[in-house]
Parts: structure tokens; C-alpha cells; sequence
């Protein structure tokens, strides 16, 4: 299988400069310096890269919506992650610091960009201190710092904590988080690329994104979309976790069927159970049911089957449990999660939480499946940001699959 | 009220930290954290001092610590056992783990031990999925947890 960002990801020391370097680390910085930004922008756009964070937007296009000529700009690299389920930025940055600064400088290189931040959540604070170093390292090289390798292209790039809010992980709240303040969601537009930190155009991607880019400088936008599926180009880091035998991030083509990463790369689901639901990109996409488990693992085939590529945290559950119990602990972090600032979401993650916690108390009445999807209904796309939706999308979809799961305790009603 | 005092290293890194952004407000949550550091809390008097190093009402500083689960403004143990109860943790007996600890520990969850040692929290997923049940003590994961590795691990740290 293809390796493209776990490709030395077990190398002893890959994390120093010196083995980083000996593996052709920082190659690609003289070839992106022999040409001009925009044509780095036009070989990201040719390669068909999209945000490996979540939304999936194509990167390239999103590099070129900077506001012309406003100065300075700025790139924040999203390491907040925080979508339960994923655990592959954490990998990247642990084991290969360097690969995401590499990532870093082409990208502002390429967007014109003299300051970067890596906004890492609180929690990744030992990380930090690994990133801290390679920066140092970075600096010392000549990498960062002014007048990089004699081009006159100045940069330079800090690591940044939050302190436990994964809202951060949105890049409005993480830009309002970075400027000090509460990490609440900004209204949009106008658009991180117009009006980002300091109100000056920013760029915002997710770490994954980032490390891709040395690859397509070094290989060229072909070899990249050589790869992968006609409209899902290139490969993909899924973190696979629950009920499987081996847990763990595993790149992958895109296309790859999603049985392939449970029963191969997974082993399997543990105890040899049966394979009952899976949430293929995150909690906060859809779950699906065990006979959708060989939907090609790319973002076209997995929204066909009425799901997301999300963030690409495979979520592996054996028919072991009752989903409701699932669907109840995702709400429950997103109540948790909630930020308080608009009423859908603040008022809905509750109710939602009281309403199947009654359920799960046997209290339950049918009617209160259409009460669910009543206020689903009036959350989706009715707040600032996106958390409301994705608390929505496990209640939805586990009613659409397992409705029968919720009937389980409609049966014991009064049995406490 | 007596005045915060931050240590003669404290005031260099805090000027580290200020070289790093364009505006002094982005320092905020840097010396939350620097204070916390030192001090396990963010005490009313840090937060004059943060107000004054950036400009800001001491009010305004609370509200921002407010917002973020890591900040703490009431004395916590010297260890903080953050338990991560979240899917992926959940589907591999996570909540049991976590009524073992509290069982453990004699405390229930949310509190700190008679001797000020162990603090122990339910959290939200701290990405270390292929690896849960785990959880975080200070600044380090464990994963894998079974009962018998979350005695050991308790019972190392003194």
C-alpha cells in the first residue's frame, strides 16, 4: 500500500533533524524556491489535495482566496485535534515534527506568508515541547528565521496551546482563541481568507493537510493524484479504534473499501464478534451499519452512503452493544462541548441528552423518537458553527439504523 | 488582596512569549498556563497580574480562563487524573475503569483525595483513541488501561 506520510513513520529519531534530514527531509524547499508562490498554489490545486481536518475542502483554492495584496498574512496549522476518534495529527507530530514544518514554510512560501502558528491543544503540552525543538532546529538550519536559504523569503513559526475546548478545533473559535480571547465561533463571512487573525487573511489548515505538501512539491501534483480515487486524490491517514483486534492509524489509498481497514489492517473485530455499526470519519458524522462495510473509503462514496470522510477516525463498534448507549455518550460530549453561544445548541444538545437518558430509564414513550428528530431538526444548519450538526448526526442516523435498539427499552418501560 | 509576584524566570519567559504575537492579548492563555504551572491555580491575584501584563481587566481574564476546561481556579491534587470516557474509550470498558479508580482512589469523581494527592476527572477524548481505554495523568498518557495497570500506575506515583 502506497505510504505517503507514514512512509519512515517508525524510523528511530525520524524526530531530529539529522535523521529527518538523511531521509531527504527539507528537499523540497529549493525546488519550491526556484519558483514563483502562485505556481506552489497551482501545483497544490493541480494535486487535488483537500483539508484532511474535516471539511474537505479543496486546498489549493483555498490558499488562492486570500485577499490580494493585504499584508501581512498569517498560517495557523489546526492541531487541536479533538474529534473523538482521531488520533493521527498526534502521530504525525509526536514522531515527525519536521515533516509538518517542512509543510509549513512551503506553504507560506507559496501564500506569502511571514508568520505561522500551531495552535495544539492543551492537552498535547509534551508535544509541544518536541515541536518547540524542531522549530529550534529549523531555525538553526536556516530553514526559519530571515532571508531562508538566501531567497529573501522571511518566516517564522511558534507553537501556540489551548487549554481544553474542542470548539478550537474550529477555525473561527481557534482564531478567536489564538487572539486570547473565548474560544466562541465567529460569524462567517467574512472568511478566515479575508478576515482571519488580526483580521488579516489567514490560513488555516489542519496538520495532516500541511505534511502532504512536501510530497506534491517534491513528486508534482501527477504522481500525487495518481493515486486515490477520481475526486478523492492521494491517500489517508484513518485512525481505527474500538472494537477491533488492532487499533491504530493506518494510511491508506483513497478508495480502499472500509472492510479492508477493519478485517485487514484492523485485524478484525475483537473477540470475533460480529461487526454491528461504524462511524467512518469522526463522532460527528453519521454512523452506519454493518452492510455498508465495504463503501470505498473516500469522501464521494462515503457521502453517497450518507456519511462523511470527516477527520477520518474509523469508529468500530461489535453488535455487543446497544447503540442507544453509544448515541447517548456522543451527546453527552457535545452537550459538554457546546459553547453556549447560540440557543440551538446550547438549549438542543440538552434536551437531546434528557430525552434519550429517559429513554435509557426506561422511561421512554415511542413518541419521543419524533421529538428527537423534531429538535434534530431544528438544530441542523441553525448555528453558527458546526457543532450543533454533528451532535445531531449520531441521533439521526442511529434512529434511521437501529431504531430498534431504542424500542428495547420502550419494552421495559416502567421497569426501573 | 496582596499582589502577585511573578519570579525573575517567569518575567523572562513571559517576554519570550510576547515576542511570539503581534499583540499582547494573544499572550493570555500562554500565561494562564505559565501561572497554573507554578502555582497548580489560577489564583484572583494572577489574574490581576495577567490583567495588567496585557491590558485587561482582571474580569475579562476570568471570563476568558472560564471558557477552557484546564484552568483551574480551585486547588486541585498533585496529581490530576483526567479519565477519558469518550466513544472510543467507552466501547473498550472505559466506564468501568473509571468507577474502579474512583473506588481506588476512595473518592468519587469531580474530587480530590484527603491528602491532596490524586484529583480525579471524567474527560472528553484526548486523541489517543488506538490506545483507549487511557487516560492522563499531568502530562502523560497511559493507554491500554486495565484495572490491574491502573493500580500499578497509582500506586508508582508518589
Amino acid at each position: 500500500m502506497t505510504q505517503i506520510l507514514f512512509k519512515d513513520i517508525n524510523k528511530e529519531g525520524l524526530h531530529t533533524m539529522k535523521v529527518y534530514e538523511e531521509l531527504g527531509g527539507y528537499q523540497s524547499l529549493k525546488k519550491a524556491f526556484a519558483q514563483k508562490p502562485d505556481e506552489i498554489v497551482e501545483t497544490v490545486k493541480a494535486s487535488g489535495l483537500r483539508g484532511r481536518g474535516g471539511a474537505g475542502f479543496p486546498t489549493g483554492l483555498k490558499w488562492s482566496f486570500l485577499a490580494k495584496d493585504v499584508f501581512p498574512r498569517y498560517l495557523c496549522c489546526n492541531a487541536d485535534e479533538s474529534e473523538p476518534g482521531t488520533c493521527k495529527d498526534r502521530e504525525l507530530l509526536l514522531k515527525n515534527p519536521h515533516l509538518l514544518i517542512e509543510g509549513m514554510i512551503l506553504c507560506s512560501y507559496a501564500c506569502r506568508i511571514e508568520t505561522g502558528y500551531i495552535y495544539m491543544r492543551g492537552e498535547f503540552q509534551d508535544l509541544s515541547f518536541i515541536m518547540d525543538k524542531a522549530l529550534e532546529e529549523a531555525r538553526a538550519k536556516g530553514y526559519l528565521g530571515k532571508n531562508i536559504l538566501g531567497t529573501g523569503f522571511n518566516l517564522d513559526i511558534y507553537t501556540h496551546l489551548g487549554a481544553g475546548a474542542y470548539i478550537c478545533g474550529e477555525e473561527s473559535a481557534l482564531l478567536n482563541s489564538l487572539e486570547g480571547g473565548r474560544g466562541e465561533p465567529r460569524m462567517k463571512p467574512p472568511f478566515p481568507a479575508v478576515e482571519g487573525l488580526y483580521s488579516k487573511p489567514t490560513v488555516i489548515n489542519n496538520v495532516e493537510t500541511l505534511c502532504v505538501v512536501p510530497y506534491i512539491v517534491n513528486e508534482g501534483a501527477e504522481k500525487y493524484a495518481s493515486f486515490g480515487t477520481e475526486k478523492s486524490k492521494g491517500t489517508k491517514l484513518v485512525s481505527v479504534s474500538g472494537h477491533v483486534k488492532k487499533p491504530g492509524n493506518y494510511e491508506i489509498e483513497m478508495g480502499t473499501p472500509t472492510s479492508e481497514l477493519i478485517y485487514n489492517l484492523a485485524g478484525g473485530i475483537r473477540n470475533d464478534n460480529k461487526l454491528k455499526a461504524f462511524i467512518p470519519g469522526g463522532s460527528s458524522v453519521p454512523m452506519l451499519p454493518a452492510d455498508k462495510v465495504d463503501t470505498p473509503y473516500d469522501y464521494e462514496s462515503l457521502a453517497a452512503a450518507g456519511t462523511m470522510l470527516g477527520s477520518g477516525a474509523l469508529i468500530v463498534i461489535d453488535d455487543s452493544v446497544n447503540i442507544v448507549e453509544t448515541t447517548l455518550r456522543l451527546i453527552s460530549f457535545y452537550m459538554h462541548e457546546s459553547c453556549g453561544k447560540c440557543t440551538p445548541c446550547r438549549e438542543g444538545t440538552r434536551w437531546l441528552y434528557q430525552i434519550v437518558e429517559r429513554i435509557m430509564q426506561n422511561k421512554g414513550q415511542l413518541e419521543y423518537i419524533e421529538k428527537l428528530e423534531d429538535i434534530c431538526g431544528n438544530m441542523s444548519f441553525k448555528a453558527f458553527c458546526p457543532l450543533a450538526d454533528a451532535c445531531v448526526a449520531p441521533v439521526v442516523s442511529s434512529i434511521k439504523h437501529f431504531r430498534s435498539d431504542y424500542e428495547e427499552y420502550f419494552k421495559n418501560v416502567g421497569v426501573s | 488582596m496582596s499582589e502577585y509576584k511573578f519570579s525573575e524566570d517567569q518575567e523572562k519567559e513571559i517576554a519570550a512569549i510576547f515576542a511570539k504575537y503581534p499583540v499582547k492579548a494573544s499572550a493570555m492563555l500562554p500565561l494562564l498556563t505559565l501561572v497554573q504551572r507554578a502555582d497548580q491555580v489560577v489564583s484572583p491575584e494572577a489574574m490581576v497580574a495577567i490583567g495588567k501584563k496585557l491590558d485587561v481587566s482582571p474580569a475579562y481574564v476570568q471570563s476568558v480562563l472560564s471558557f477552557y476546561t484546564m484552568y483551574h481556579t480551585e486547588k486541585v491534587g498533585k496529581y490530576m487524573i483526567l479519565f477519558c470516557i469518550n466513544i472510543s474509550c467507552q466501547l473498550n470498558g472505559s466506564d468501568k475503569l473509571l468507577e474502579h479508580t474512583a473506588k481506588k482512589l476512595n473518592i468519587k469523581v469531580g474530587e480530590t483525595t484527603f491528602d491532596e494527592k490524586f484529583t480525579l476527572h471524567r474527560e472528553e477524548c484526548l486523541a489517543a483513541c488506538t490506545e483507549a481505554p487511557m487516560m492522563r495523568v499531568n502530562d502523560t498518557y497511559y493507554g491500554n488501561l486495565t484495572e490491574q495497570r491502573i493500580d500499578q500506575i497509582i500506586d508508582s506515583l508518589d
